[in-house]
């Protein structure tokens, strides 16, 4: 006998029947049902309760941002030494690029005296609360598989992202939102693999990441249909009940009585939502500090400050896109331009939630799907000044906060030009298996069973908890 | 199992372990040692019942003799009314109108059996009925109107397979016929333009056209799909287990997957000239013109401009061959296979293919489309010579040339590769580490595949489809039955392997199994069946007892409600307001949608349709992959990058959402208060009563009445206080009437658009 997609759904459906019969039909709903399994499957003692996935599509340059290479000026304009490249089986770095040293500057922040570029001006103000790592590695330099690889654990479409895995393992503390939120910001591009960087791929669909906007409808259709008030909403669902309850007085199927919960549900979240997009009880500073009132830092700033109110309401899994980081050509302006719009609100993000108390609770995330070349780009012919880098999977990286994860830390190296790790490489695999563990789930046990595989984020690859990362 | 913590969830388990446990207790065993599902179905004789005034066919037999060893007994058969709802969603995916309703009631009343043949026999020759099923069939296929991959482009000419499904439905062409037709239509001796259409099946693969992207590897991706997508399909298994591995529970060792893989490996997407109707008499005299005007063109210059060719094709063969000396070189060879045809829904090898070819082997059509690729894109062989040729300015005159050529819309089919390419395992499902060769054949756990020689593609759906096949018949009708009742009698529809689950009724599959065969494959025919089975007219109400013993309906004691399919929900509110456009057939449409969902796509682009178009069946809405229809997701519409076997049908506060407050959704509303203060009698009561047949096919209890009749005498009320309210609720004024009354009939209309029971079939 196995538990497949067919057998949950038909628990589910009888899980509602039954707790609904018990209950009565005060308002249950899937995710009310999952909030109310909190706490009933974590492994072991979590580190961290929620987390914001800050996710930089495109690939975001770490040599111009936070892996400092002074030896490239050496090298700058010759081909990479020979020695470097043997054995490499990609597509896109091709022998004949030469190697591009960084224009930036690197600054020395905090007590940890963490270097980052000039471009990052803020990120130097949470120096000492992040814990970066330099040695992340991937299995593909295009977009899409990469972006499903970091998000998904597979670099093929279909399965479930982080996200949907993590609201399957522990539920959502929240009745009136969803566990799982998606916010897109960008600097003129979508992103690659789109939305199903947050399907639920094969678990069931209450576990999708609902998209959240910070401007017109937050959730699509929240706001009533123009003449609809809230009174007459309020008007068409007592209605819409009465006659729904009759029906189920008839027919007898818990579904009726399911449907009526989401609508209440839906009503609820038609007020709770305002409630989360309402910033008039932040402060000036607040305001300030996630630049809000910056044509340049609003979009994602707002974003930042939303997905810190979503973790105040108990909203499990939050995670931030903004596109994109691809950078082939016109590096520095390109760069700058999403440095300038995201800097800000990131090191707002970690400040804001670390003077509330809930970064200890709070695992923070930032990073691409991979990292880019120490070289010009040559596929596109790139001329002095308008330099650009191609994508690199071998060497990229990522930082993170909170959670239970060590603080001024720097994890890992790379070799004088960042071509290649030289300590501690960590696969996207290990990073997740990780994020997990600091959510209290062990990635071999949080599993789904499908065609007889017993599924899970990190696939059927070895995966290490990268116990050296955690406080 | 996290599930499995749950008590409740406990119970379920040992529910469903009881009830397929004795998949074979009835008599029928497999063979000792053979997994049920490899070996071929048997006819099985009709069970022995004690019911015997109960059924109406054979199938009933089978199910009621499950259902008196449990001790139980059927549900009354339902009402006239909800049968005909019922079956307008199962066959056309419409619901019935009020006319449709009095006469099925009427001729009913005389002999319902002989009415409800009749109804069934309209339905089925209805147009539409081949809409509802294409959409069941494109979920297997995965459909797409784009690439997939970043850039997502579009695939405008996707559609002609579509049309050709419903179309195929429509002439209800056997089973067997459109199996072989989609996989292998092109190889059929003297094949139809329409036989190769159909290869299109096999065209709904993703397609990468990211700089940088692998050529080979993602055309290998798409062999590698196209190989699971029929076992999965036809098969029921899980082959893709054994792409890197032996297969883990299945008797499929690694080999075997790439010996499947092998029949794909030698499949090359090409899109062809498909005119429409009435664009291949105005075309062909034009066509003839234009290669005359171009050879005139092109005459003069025809040595050198060969030379040149040659010249740039040997630089980048050479360049195929010594990858990485030239990273000019490299990228032109990469962006042949990048750009050609890109967002026209072109195969993306085509270019590379035709290079690939001696130039005595092309064929004129692929001559002149290399040349026209180089002459636009090839200068760097030598930008001295193309200066010299003047060659940009013959592009300009090809193009004023085109321009005058009527368009003949094309499609994508597939055709075999012009060499065998040879096909290799691939170690650890790795394709840059090639085993040993391996050679096209079927798996040895299967019925053997009978041919002379190397078999090709036709051999192979003409092993998928013929009736030794233990799976294929199985596999169909399992979820034939799935769309119709609800719950498949195997309920793992991907998965007849030995993991998979048992059937609940091993002999009613086997039966229906050979009853599909022994009616040569007589789509229509099977759902016929199904439909007029006593299991099907069973009324759908249950009791907290019936719900405590059997939750599932495992042993169809009733009939299962199901809530309706994406586009089902949306065709049917569009359906009963009178908004709905029915043309059938044509490209796809794109309805409007937030733009902060569009803007979730790579491109962000969505070009909305204009007038009627946004009002089609949702069979009809472009999918762009990378963000599709959000409305369509929000009702469960599946992933469409692999087959899909079994939609979901979930129950969120987002659907609750879009019922009440998309925009769609609320202009049926308006248009169905509209059509209910403009039609008909102007008594309230009777207004209810058509409202009620119009959405739910039936009466209104006296209790909804009443109701509905307290809300629309409160809102009016309160209408009458907010006129701005009333006028934007009630939508477009209609005269004599008071804006008030209009806005309260819109929200009673509302109502009824949002009850449980209008998204349900039952």
């Amino acid at each position: 006998m196995t538990m497949d997609r067919n057998t949950l759904g038909q628990i589910q459906s009888r899980r509602r029947f039954l707790e609904q019969t018990a209950c009565g039909l005060g308002g249950m709903a899937l995710w009310q049902l999952m909030a109310d399994d909190t706490g009933l499957k974590a492994h072991f003692a979590p580190r961290a309760k929620n987390v914001i996935f800050l996710f930089m599509p495109g690939g975001p340059s770490q040599l111009d941002l936070l892996d400092p290479k002074p030896a490239m000026k050496k090298h700058h304009g010759q081909p990479v030494p020979r020695h470097m490249l043997d054995n490499l089986d990609d597509g896109l770095i091709r022998g004949s690029a030469r190697v591009f040293a960084s224009p930036r500057t690197f600054k020395q922040h905090g007590q940890s005296g963490m270097p980052f570029s000039d471009y990052l001006p803020h990120l130097g103000r949470i120096a000492d609360d992040i814990c970066l790592v330099r040695s992340m590695h991937t299995n593909v330099p295009n977009h899409t598989p990469g972006q499903l690889l970091m998000n998904c654990g597979q670099q093929i479409f279909g399965h479930p992202s982080m996200g949907s895995w993590v609201t399957y393992g522990l539920g959502s503390e929240n009745r009136n939102l969803p566990g799982f939120v998606v916010m897109t910001s960008n600097s003129g591009s979508g992103i690659d693999a789109g939305t199903a960087n947050w399907s639920n791929g094969f678990l069931p669909p209450e576990y999708r990441g609902i998209t959240f906007r910070a401007s017109g409808d937050p959730v699509l259709n929240l706001s009533n249909p123009r003449g609809i008030s809230a009174t007459s909403q309020r008007a068409r669902l007592d209605a819409m009940h009465d006659l729904n309850r009759q029906q189920l007085a008839k027919i007898g199927d818990p579904e009726i009585a399911s449907r009526m919960a989401s609508y209440e549900m839906a009503f609820r979240m038609q007020s709770a939502a305002p409630e989360l997009l309402d910033f008039s009880g932040e402060t000036k500073a607040t305001r300030e500090m996630y630049g809000l009132d910056n044509d340049i830092t609003r979009a994602f700033g707002t974003n930042c400050l939303l997905a810190r109110r979503m973790i105040e309401r108990g909203v499990r899994f939050v995670q931030l896109y903004h596109s994109t980081w691809d950078d082939h050509s016109n590096l520095n302006t390109k760069l700058k331009q999403n440095c300038d719009m995201t800097d800000r609100g990131t090191a707002a993000l970690v400040l804001d939630l670390k003077q509330r108390g809930l970064l200890d609770d709070t695992l923070v995330i930032w990073g691409g799907e991979f990292g880019r070349t120490p070289m010009n780009e040559v596929r596109r012919g790139n001329t002095p000044g308008k330099e650009g880098r191609d994508h690199h999977p071998f060497a990229f990286s990522m930082w993170l906060a909170g959670g239970g994860v060590k603080a001024g830390h720097i994890i890992g190296a790379t070799d004088e030009l960042g071509y290649h790790i030289t300590r501690d490489p960590i696969h996207v695999h290990d990073l997740q298996a990780t994020i997990l563990h600091c959510l209290g789930l062990d990635h071999h046990k949080l599993v789904y069973n499908r065609n007889g595989l017993d599924e899970r984020l990190t696939s059927v690859f070895e995966a290490r908890v990268i116990k050296e990362i955690m406080k | 199992m996290i599930a499995l913590r749950h008590k409740t969830a406990q119970s379920a388990f040992i529910i469903c372990f009881m009830v397929f446990l004795p998949a074979y207790a009835s008599g029928e065993s497999a063979p000792s040692g053979i997994h049920w599902a490899f070996v071929k179905p048997q006819r099985p004789s009709t069970p022995p019942i004690s019911n015997t005034k109960w059924p109406c066919n054979d199938i009933d037999r089978f199910v009621l003799k499950q259902i008196e060893d449990s001790s139980l007994q059927p549900s009354v058969e339902t009402g006239a009314r909800t049968l005909i709802r019922r079956l307008h969603f199962d066959l056309t995916g419409l619901p019935p109108t009020p006319a449709d309703i009095s006469a099925f009631e009427n001729d009913s009343k005389a002999d319902l059996d002989s009415a409800l043949e009749k109804l069934v026999d309209r339905l089925l020759s209805s147009p539409h009925f081949g809409e509802k099923w294409a959409r069941w069939w494109m979920d297997l296929a995965h459909y797409g109107d784009s690439d997939g991959y970043l850039t997502d482009q579009l695939r405008p000419v996707a559609w002609r397979w579509r049309q050709w499904v419903v179309e195929a439905f429509n002439r209800n062409l056997p089973f067997d016929r459109f199996t072989i037709e989609q996989l292998a239509g092109d190889l059929l001796p003297g094949a139809t333009t329409q036989q190769r259409i159909a290869t299109g099946f096999l065209r709904n693969t993703l397609s990468n056209r990211e700089g940088g992207a692998d050529l080979e590897e993602f055309r290998v991706l798409q062999v590698k799909d196209r190989t699971s997508t029929l076992g999965t399909v036809w098969l029921g298994l899980t082959l893709q287990c054994a792409e890197c591995h032996d297969h883990k529970h299945d008797p499929f060792p690694q080999e075997e997957f790439y010996r499947l893989y092998a029949f794909f490996n030698n499949a090359d997407e090409l899109n062809i000239n498909a005119p429409l109707p009435g664009e291949s008499g105005k075309s062909a005299p034009a066509k003839i013109a234009y290669d005359r005007k171009r050879h005139e063109l092109l005459e003069p210059v025809s040595d050198r401009l060969e030379a040149l060719q040659k010249r740039w094709e040997a630089k980048l063969l050479d360049t195929e061959n010594n990858p990485g000396r030239d990273h000019h070189w490299d990228r032109e060879l990469e962006l042949l296979g990048l750009i050609w045809g890109g967002n026209l829904g072109e195969g993306q090898l085509e270019g590379l293919n035709i290079l690939s070819k001696p130039w005595t082997q092309r064929t004129p059509i692929e001559s002149a489309r290399l040349q026209d690729y180089f002459l636009r894109k090839g200068s760097r062989i030598d930008e001295k010579k193309f200066k010299e040729l003047r060659i940009d300015e013959l592009v300009e005159q090809l193009g004023e040339l085109e321009t005058n050529l009527p368009p003949i819309t094309r499609a994508p089919t597939i055709v075999k590769h012009h060499v065998y390419r040879p096909t290799h395992l691939h170690t650890r499902g790795n394709f840059r580490r090639p085993g040993k060769e391996m050679q096209p054949a079927t798996p040895g756990a299967l019925h053997p595949l009978q041919s002379q020689g190397t078999p090709n593609r036709l051999a192979l759906a003409r092993w998928v489809i013929s009736a030794d096949n233990p799976l294929a018949a199985r596999v169909v009708v399992n979820r034939l039955w799935q769309e119709i009742f609800g719950r498949a009698l195997v309920i793992t529809p991907d998965d007849f392997g030995i993991r998979g689950a048992r059937p609940s009724h091993p002999g009613l599959l086997d039966w229906l199994a050979t009853e599909f065969i022994r009616r040569d494959w007589d789509t229509k025919a099977m759902l016929r069946l199904m439909v007029t089975s006593a299991t099907y007219r069973q009324s759908a109400s249950l009791t907290p007892a019936s719900l405590a013993r059997d939750p599932d309906n495992v042993l169809l004691t009733r009939y299962t409600r199901q809530r309706l399919s994406a586009e089902l929900v949306r065709d049917n509110a569009l359906a009963v307001s009178g908004l709905l456009n029915r043309r059938i057939g044509g490209p796809s449409v794109r309805p409007p949608q937030p733009e902060s969902v569009i803007k979730e796509s790579f491109s962000g682009k969505w070009e909305v349709s204009e007038g009627p178009d946004r009002h089609r069946r949702g069979l009809y809405t472009f999918i762009q992959r990378s963000a599709p229809f959000a409305q369509s997701v929000t009702f469960d519409f599946p992933d469409n990058t692999r087959p899909c076997t079994r939609r979901i049908h979930s129950n969120t506060p987002l659907q609750a959402l879009s019922l009440l407050n998309d925009p769609v959704f609320f202009e049926a509303a308006q248009a169905l208060a509209a059509r209910l203060l403009q039609e008909g009698s102007p008594s309230t009561h009777e207004r209810l009563y058509r409202a009620f047949f119009l959405c739910l096919a039936r009466a209104p209890l006296p209790s909804e009445t009443a109701r509905l009749e307290k809300y629309l005498a409160a809102q009016t009320d309160i209408l009458r206080n907010a006129p701005e309210e009333a006028n934007a609720m009630a939508g477009k004024p209609i005269e004599g009437l008071h804006p008030p009354v209009q806005a309260a009939w819109v929200g009673v209309a509302s109502i009824l658009l949002n009850l449980d029971e209008f998204v349900t079939k039952q």
